[in-house]
């Protein structure tokens, strides 16, 4: 245990001192409140038949913080290997699942605490603009509207881990940021041209942002391919085989 | 005491040529050494076709017909092969030779559907409300036969946008502005003088006014010439952020034509067609049709003569649609991209590199020229093998494709290819301003594949979509449409369709410009920095 607690704070020096990582993190935040709020601006609800959600809409941003978020992850593990700092950390902590313990509990942090201020402002700003745009009902007190933001902080972490295990198993930063960013975004163009409904339910249940983000469902809709837990669930069990993937990757192999 | 003097070593090599070429040559033998790249390459090839066969794979057509099973979803033909609409209510006679067809309308009228929801059976009227489609049509028409798709022009007054001189589908030209009512009526005049039809028309039937003219070439001696009333469906498209939903139903147009007057050699008696719409079984069709009283024709149409417009209803595939791989193609280019320059400053390289070139700026040129050209050939490759090979199994799994000409495929290849190579460029050049690779990929990630999936996949309402896709990176995706959008026929014009608010070269153009940006912040950067 206390290997764990000098693991996690040495990752949390690193974190602290390497220049542009909380940077980045400043700019998760802001871009995603900001990107939510530009389009809770630029939708309207008509008084007759508003079918849009306006959880997914308020939280938008999140689409584009995740990036963020997966650049973060992928930074705390490929950094090292790029300057040759893994040696220098396996040396000190020999134990590989202590290291990637360390690392995902430091990046579980930092993003639980970027995207709370990230989906607060996101909240906020639906808050503020919604209700002028025929939207009624949307208020953080409302159980699936509370449900929609933490469920999306949640989202941030867990897109966080999945970076994390991929950068570990990938190594280089590029190749990295580009398998993360492809595995996020492929599904829904995928879903978009696929015209057979079963695959399409199929497609929207099994990729980590589709099913991830039906987390921000905070309307009723019998039609849905997923449900919002069910959906984060789906995320939790791409991160956790991603994380695996990456310890086992560790063990295995020379650093 | 004797002083020496040092003489300053000089190498006796000679000095080897700085030429553009050999650096061009050093920086390829960079490229082709390092597997991971050459097989990055290749990988973004095969994802472009694989993305787009899985596309494929996953979509299918069936008929939602009581009997199931295989069923006709082929589309009518132009006289220029593209796919049409034809259908309306025609009334005819057969003009031989030259002539001309003149009538006076003072009545158009229209029913369409409350809420684009189709009237249950046996009920028609019931959900109808009165008003007229803006593009509803009726006017003189001069066509080859009664097949649809055959040819034709005609002058008719529309809803919304005054008189219009129409011919062979696709061509449109204005004429008198404004609507009609029994004070104010309308003249139309068709003459026909050989392969050439020229259109008039007159507020008040002794001034009149030409509208244009149109070629029919081929046009046989004897045609049909008439009157015709048509009106297209009313589509009501709720735009909804995570993807919209239309309905639609056939509405009704209803003209009052008077003073007819067929010059020429003309058949003797009018006959009545009701082109398309399922004939006068189909359900709602049984007010269709024309009655004559006296000198006064009244024509009840329906349907549309337009050019067929692709959107994200229509069953047919498009050539775009097979290459809707592009932008995870695009994902693996970056990254090679990226790293041909950013492993450079991780392996300490570029000291060597700008040892052996001091004229950084050369160096810079010479690598995105080689990027590009190599993401230029990859893109190329993809793009045709994705349109050769998703078409295929499109076309196996009985899609209706919309013909593409020639040209326009080409340029939607070619286009492909060079949206690679400035992704290419643009990523190198991200990745020289910021030295490291995640960053780099990120941002153009970001920039270019991210607003396409927004506004692509339907994640955002028509508004949002359309700046993304005209103002970000993502502007380049428009250099694949090969739709065309027509201002005589009312669509969903949104890039969820197909269509991008900007010109297929003004799109590309748009990310050259964001390239050649960040290129020149690379070189100045370059120069200035340390390496």
């Amino acid at each position: 245990m206390r290997t764990l607690r000098q693991a996690v704070h040495a990752e949390w020096t690193k974190v602290r001192t390497l220049p542009g990582l909380l940077w980045l993190l400043a700019a998760v935040v802001v871009l995603t409140a900001a990107v939510s709020a530009g389009t809770a601006a630029a939708v309207r609800c008509p008084a007759a038949g508003c079918t849009q959600d306006p959880g997914r809409i308020s939280l938008t941003g999140v689409q584009f913080g995740q990036a963020g978020a997966a650049v973060l992850a992928v930074l705390l593990i490929s950094g090292e290997y790029g300057t040759g700092m893994i040696r220098t950390t396996v040396t000190a902590v020999p134990r590989r699942t202590v290291v990637l313990a360390a690392k995902a509990a430091v990046l579980a942090g930092l993003l639980l605490v970027a995207g709370v201020l990230a989906v607060g402002g996101s909240v906020l700003a639906g808050r503020l603009i919604l209700p002028g745009h025929g939207f009624t009902g949307f208020s953080p007190a409302h159980g699936p509207v509370f449900r929609a933001a933490a469920g999306s902080v949640l989202y941030l972490v867990l897109v966080g881990l999945l970076s994390l295990g991929v950068a570990t198993a990938v190594r280089d930063a590029a190749a990295a940021v580009g398998v993360v960013l492809g595995l996020l975004y492929l599904f829904p163009i995928l879903a978009s041209v696929v015209s057979d409904p079963d695959w399409y339910r199929r497609l929207e249940q099994v990729a980590p942002m589709t099913a991830g983000l039906a987390v921000q469902t905070t309307i009723t809709s019998s039609g849905a391919p997923i449900g919002p837990l069910a959906g984060l669930a789906v995320l939790a069990a791409w991160s956790s085989t991603s994380l695996l993937t990456a310890l086992t990757t560790l063990h295995t192999r020379d650093t | 005491m004797t002083t020496t003097t040092a003489t300053p070593y000089r190498s006796t090599q000679a000095a080897a040529r700085d030429g553009f070429l050999r650096l061009l040559h050093g920086e390829w033998t960079k490229f082709r050494t390092v597997r991971g790249w050459v097989v990055g390459m290749v990988t973004a090839a095969l994802v472009t076709v694989a993305v787009g066969l899985l596309g494929a794979a996953g979509s299918s057509i069936s008929c939602s017909g009581p009997h199931g099973g295989k069923c006709d979803h082929s589309v009518p033909k132009g006289p220029g092969g593209q796919e049409i609409r034809d259908a309306m209510t025609l009334v005819h006679r057969p003009l031989t030779g030259d002539g001309s067809i003149t009538v006076r309308i003072t009545s158009l009228t229209g029913r369409y559907p409350e809420g684009g929801r189709q009237p249950a059976d046996g009920d028609p009227g019931a959900t109808m409300l009165s008003g007229v489609q803006p593009w509803a049509k009726a006017g003189v028409i001069v066509k080859d036969g009664t097949k649809q798709g055959s040819a034709y022009a005609a002058v008719a007054l529309t809803g919304a946008h005054g008189v219009r001189m129409q011919d062979d589908f696709t061509h449109d030209v204005a004429g008198i502005p404004g609507g009609v009512s029994a004070a104010s009526p309308r003249w139309l005049r068709l003459t026909r003088a050989g392969d050439t039809l020229t259109g008039y028309d007159s507020a008040d039937g002794t001034h009149w006014h030409t509208i244009g003219t149109a070629r029919l070439a081929g046009l046989p001696e004897t045609v049909q010439a008439g009157l015709f009333t048509t009106s297209p469906e009313y589509v009501v498209t709720s735009n909804s952020l995570g993807g919209s939903s239309s309905n639609g139903a056939p509405s009704r147009a209803t003209a009052v034509f008077d003073s007819v007057d067929l010059h020429g050699k003309a058949g003797a008696a009018w006959a009545a067609d009701v082109l398309g719409g399922g004939g006068p079984d189909a359900p709602g069709a049984a007010d269709l049709g024309y009655r004559q009283a006296g000198g006064t024709y009244t024509l009840t149409g329906s349907g549309d003569v337009a050019p067929e417009v692709p959107g994200r209803g229509s069953p047919a595939k498009t050539v775009e649609n097979s290459l809707i791989g592009v932008f995870a193609g695009l994902v693996v280019v970056t990254v090679v991209a990226t790293m041909f320059v950013t492993a450079e400053y991780r392996r300490g390289l570029i000291r060597t590199t700008l040892t052996a070139s001091p004229r950084r700026g050369r160096v810079l040129a010479a690598k995105a020229v080689v990027i590009g050209a190599v993401s230029f050939l990859t893109g190329l490759v993809a793009a045709a093998a994705a349109v050769l090979v998703v078409g295929a199994v499109e076309r196996s799994k009985g899609f209706p494709t919309y013909p593409t000409p020639f040209a326009t495929s080409v340029r939607v290849v070619v286009g492909t290819a060079a949206l690679f190579a400035v992704t290419a460029v643009l990523a190198l050049a991200l990745g020289t301003v910021l030295r490291r690779s995640a960053g780099a990929v990120t941002a153009v990630v970001v920039a270019i594949v991210l607003p396409y999936i927004l506004a692509v996949a339907a994640v955002l309402p028509a508004g949002p979509s359309r700046w993304l896709t005209r103002l970000t990176p993502a502007a380049a995706f428009a250099v694949e449409q090969s739709v065309h959008q027509y201002a005589q026929v009312a669509a969903d014009y949104t890039p969820a369709d197909g269509y991008f608010p900007l010109a297929p070269w003004a799109g590309l153009g748009v990310l050259c410009a964001y390239a050649a940006a960040v290129v020149a912040t690379a070189a100045v950067l370059l120069r200035r920095r340390d390496a």
